[in-house]
């Protein structure tokens, strides 16, 4: 299934920053990506393997360089399964806060009424 | 830690939802459990809750109806297996567009410094139904806009 390898590629947060690296500067080359990474050539290496695979990144050879570029196309899908969720779990939240606030606000004259009766 | 979270980990059965609130424990259990104040807050701003039946004890049963002002409905019920006030709440959840596709729904209130931490854990019968839940879950439709790669990638964190 497409999406699971999706889920796979986005699960580490390596691979996240990779993408979060070329959503900041796309077209970047494996030096450059290597530059923010704790890690080897070849891990970084392996770590672009996988996004590729996932078809999150794209490769183009220009002269001796390969540049890096963001697909974020397939997040598409994964995105649409929690947005509305996460949506409708936001405005409940906002919400039930609204109402505890007023509740609260409505309760405080009555107790600082009480405290001096 | 943050304020709020939710979390639908991957080829897993459930869904993990938190939220702080700084107010007290009894005063968040109460709003949350009274036939008065649900429609406040249960569904969406635009669209109208109507709580048709809620019986807040074990073995007791509850429905909601949330419409939209052309008509439309949506309903949604279940059966109170535990009320704990004002710790736990345990229920059965079914949206009426999806049946069978049931959910079991445990409510903690935890008192914490400041506040109390709400947490929601929603576990379905399979991956495939809580996927369909997500996905027609009174969602408004249209696409959002993909700029906020960061706030997905976040998100998408695996708890393990």
């Amino acid at each position: 299934m497409e999406s699971e390898q999706v889920f796979k590629a986005v699960a580490d947060h390596h691979r996240r920053h990779l993408l979060d690296s070329l959503a900041q500067a796309d077209g970047q080359t494996l030096t450059q990506l290597c530059a923010s990474m704790p890690m080897s050539r070849i891990g970084v290496m392996k770590h672009l393997n996988i996004l590729e695979q996932a078809g999150l990144i794209t490769t183009r050879k220009v002269g001796r360089e390969k540049l890096h570029f963001l697909n974020p196309a397939p997040l598409h899908n994964v995105d649409a399964w929690l947005t509305g969720y996460r949506r409708l779990w936001n405005e409940r939240m906002d919400r039930l806060e609204d109402l505890i606030n007023r509740t609260q606000a409505s309760e405080q004259p009555k107790e600082q009424n009480d405290a001096e009766t | 830690m943050p304020k709020r979270n939710l979390v639908a980990v991957p080829n897993q059965h459930s869904i993990i939802a938190t939220c702080f609130f700084n107010a007290p424990r009894d005063l968040i259990f109460k709003v949350m459990n009274d036939p008065e104040t649900i429609p406040e807050w249960w569904g969406p701003r635009v669209l109208t809750t109507v709580v048709d039946k809620m019986e807040p004890w074990s073995g007791g049963s509850w429905r909601y109806v949330v419409s939209n002002t052309k008509g439309d409905e949506w309903a949604f019920h279940g059966v109170y297996h535990t009320i704990e006030a004002p710790l736990q709440t345990v229920l059965t959840y079914e949206y009426e567009g999806l049946p069978g596709k049931v959910s079991l729904e445990t409510t903690t209130y935890e008192d914490q410094e400041g506040g109390t931490l709400l947490t929601t854990t929603s576990v379905f019968q399979s991956v495939e139904d809580r996927d369909d839940m997500m996905q027609s879950d009174m969602q408004e439709g249209g696409n959002e806009t993909m700029d906020r790669l960061e706030e997905l990638l976040t998100s998408m964190q695996v708890r393990s």
